[in-house]
């Protein structure tokens, strides 16, 4: 395809097919090594997180449209993969997100106006990760598999791994993208993760495109199947499909949880969208790529297998009401991101600040003082 | 004289172009730099023209990038790289510092490296974290590299293809938020070594000392002070490693009067070596200590805290103040 090396770039995307338990179509299927346990009600509650995920996304995408927002990452297409995953995660698991998983950060409870705030410009993240076990979205591509390969291996050293008791037993979960597979601190994670059998789930969003970059250039082998050269397990799943990612992460996890390693995850999936709201995905890649997706939507199908389940029309309408009043609050909430203020950011270096950012501050606030009263 | 109106964008890709069609061993690799033509749009077109063995889309790795150009140049390529933005050069650190700034000294000058870093750098364009660095100082420090920088689209124009046809490792910074902003490019020739800089506002008060992207600024600097009668002399250094001092030590021996302006922060920046050697050479000119108006000893900031952040006409003239009323 695009291979300058090599016309005969073999297909990296059919090989073993992905664990798959709600077709396109709507229909549930059985996978051999994978179910999903909850009940009609828990696929509400996922297909509950799919809207109000994809009205952040919207809504973040129409607030830079406006210039309320310097820039926005869309994660439209990967509502499926960032929901089955954030929500197989347990209060006491740790998740290391990208910038475009704003799902993860949902799923772990943070207000999404945070992530408003760093696409704003107006600050570099806003939370603190031990609130809800959630660390800063990272922008150096494989930079927290890393973080989060450390700090799996730190709950095995606080004994925080197979206990047994089920509300105590604790993972990691890294998050990237295909992309970020050609890294060395990808791969020295896995190396480190597998050496250490350390508790920690990567969840490897392969959305085909890491800018323009299609994944043949990225990798000759499936993603999932680079598990085996370092001696971990591999699972390929449909990253549309909710059901499936809970299932897959959900047992990944728990393994991690119980001490028996980690776990690569490929969630098949695609960027509907451009890479960022500064990015024309027309000059690298065919409409038709596009439409063929648009089929494997991840919400449609649930829907449509909540219908059949006999979901009434009311309890969707009161969904979109409540998706409303997200975008509502989203929409209101970026009006009151208050603007950074630099001189506070000098005492934000360190815990034991010196005497030159001291000096600067001073320097810094005497200056920015002496405009006070003059014509702005 | 064949002068043409382009951007410095533009004005990259037609040194790029004219050096690859003089050196069929010039290769450009990068991340989205084929088929997209770079983020920026500085490699644009150049794939269609040259195929895809001479300008690469490499996997997403900067370190593999700098580390296989290395192997490129033992056998004969002069690679051309790009790193998407500043802050992701450090991943290629160990590449660049450990091996390509060593391997001529290692081999008692029997391998070269001609090997060019390009990197779209500075801030002022709104961008989210790891967008905005200025990391030239941790290279112009680096003993084994070369360090340039161009401030308009006639030298960026030049100095690219200087850059490529020199046999020394050179990293070669582009002021991104310049990019789009157009300028007279002579396309024929140009008169300027690239080891060189130049006086590009004459002036007899003070000297400002800058490179890259504050070059315009402290020229707006300089004719916004000749409202208070004072006649700045604004100097280019073009070159950061190594240095050409010889302009402004003949300038500040004059003026009396010497400011350093970079975005890069404070401490250890090069302003600090600038103003050394300034002591070392006018002491016995200068009439106030040598100022610097710099970025703060901080990571990058929010963007929306850029424009206090970063040396602006008003902190220039502020300083430009301050070393006046001193003397
Ligand atoms: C170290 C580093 N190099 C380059 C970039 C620029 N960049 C941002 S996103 C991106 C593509 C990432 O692709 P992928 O890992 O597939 O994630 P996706 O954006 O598709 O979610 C690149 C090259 C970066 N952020 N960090
Ligand atoms: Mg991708």
């Amino acid at each position: 395809m695009n291979d300058p090396f090599d016309p005969t770039t073999p297909d990296t995307t059919t090989d073993s097919p992905p664990v798959q338990l709600l077709t396109p179509a709507g229909q549930r299927v059985t996978d051999p090594d994978y179910s999903y346990d909850g009940d009609l009600a828990d696929v509400q509650d996922l297909y509950r997180d799919l809207v109000m995920v994809r009205r952040i996304d919207t809504e973040a995408f129409a607030l830079q449209r406006h210039g309320e927002l310097g820039l926005w990452p869309p994660l439209l297409g990967q509502e499926a993969a960032q929901v089955g995953a954030g929500r197989a995660m347990r209060p006491q698991d740790f998740a290391f997100p990208t910038y475009r998983d704003h799902g993860i950060v949902w799923c772990r409870g943070e207000d999404p106006t945070y992530l408003l705030g760093i696409f704003r410009g107006s600050s570099l993240g806003g939370w603190d990760p031990a609130d809800r076990h959630v660390a800063l979205p990272n922008i150096i591509i494989g930079a927290q598999t890393l973080h989060a390969t450390g700090y799996a291996m730190g709950l095995t050293i606080d004994g925080l791994v197979g206990t047994g008791t089920p509300d105590r037993d604790a993972a990691a979960m890294a998050f990237l993208g295909d992309g970020a597979t050609s890294q060395g601190d990808f791969n020295e994670a896995l190396d480190w993760a597998a050496v250490h059998q350390a508790p920690v789930v990567f969840f490897c969003q392969n959305n085909h495109y890491a800018i323009s970059v299609p994944l043949e250039r990225q990798t000759r082998v499936p993603i999932a199947q680079r598990a085996d050269g370092f001696g971990l397990p591999g699972v390929r799943v449909d990253g549309n499909d909710v059901l499936a990612c809970h299932a897959v992460t959900t047992a990944a996890l728990q393994r991690a949880r119980d001490g028996q390693g980690p776990t690569l995850v490929e969630a098949v999936t695609y960027r509907m969208g451009a890479h960022t709201t500064s990015d024309d995905p027309t000059r690298y890649r065919e409409a038709s790529e596009v439409e063929a997706w648009k089929a494997k939507d991840p919400l449609e199908r649930v829907a449509t297998h909540l219908r059949d389940e006999g979901v009434c029309e009311e309890w969707f309408a009161a969904l979109d009401t409540e998706a409303d009043a997200l975008g509502e609050h989203l929409r209101e909430s970026c009006q009151r991101i208050p603007e950074p203020d630099l001189a506070s950011l000098f005492d934000q270096v360190f815990v034991e600040t010196t005497v030159e950012l001291d000096q600067q501050k001073a320097e810094y606030v005497a200056w920015r003082d002496s405009f006070e009263g003059s014509v702005a | 004289m064949t002068t043409e109106k382009m951007t410095m964008v533009k004005a990259i890709n037609s040194g790029l172009r004219a050096s690859m069609e003089a050196d069929s061993k010039v290769v450009v690799m990068g991340e989205d730099i084929g088929r997209l033509g770079g983020v920026f749009r500085v490699t644009e077109g150049l794939q269609k023209d040259f195929g895809d063995h001479r300008v690469m889309d490499t996997p997403l790795a900067e370190s593999a990038i700098v580390g296989t150009a290395i192997g490129l140049t033992f056998r004969g390529f002069r690679p051309v790289i790009e790193i998407q933005f500043d802050g992701f050069v450090y991943p290629a650190y160990d590449q660049i510092v450990s091996q390509v700034a060593r391997m001529h000294f290692r081999s008692s000058g029997k391998v070269r490296m001609p090997v060019v870093i390009r990197i779209p750098y500075g801030g002022g364009i709104g961008a989210v974290e790891h967008h905005s660095d200025s990391p030239e100082g941790q290279f112009a420090m680096t003993a084994g590299l070369k360090v340039v920088a161009p401030s308009t689209p006639h030298d960026a124009h030049w100095m690219i293809q200087q850059a490529i046809a020199s046999d020394d490792p050179i990293v070669f910074m582009e002021p991104k938020r310049r990019y789009w902003e157009s300028g007279q490019v002579d396309t024929g020739s140009t008169d300027l070594p690239l080891w060189s800089s130049q006086v590009v506002r004459p002036g007899r008060d003070a000297t400002l000392i800058t490179y890259g992207p504050m070059v315009k600024t402290c020229l707006a600097s300089a004719e916004a002070a000749v409202e208070d009668g004072l006649e700045l002399e604004v100097i280019d250094l073009r070159t950061l490693s190594p240095l050409d001092l010889a302009p402004v030590v003949e300038s500040v021996r004059r003026t009396g009067h010497a400011v350093v302006v970079h975005e890069a922060a404070r401490t250890l920046g090069l302003g600090a070596e600038i103003a050394a050697r300034i002591t070392e050479e006018c002491f016995f000119s200068l009439e106030a200590p040598v100022q610097r108006v710099t970025g703060y000893d901080m990571p990058y900031p929010p963007s929306r805290a850029e424009e206090e952040f970063l040396p602006g006409l008003d902190r220039i003239l502020d300083a430009v103040d301050r070393a006046l009323q001193e003397s």
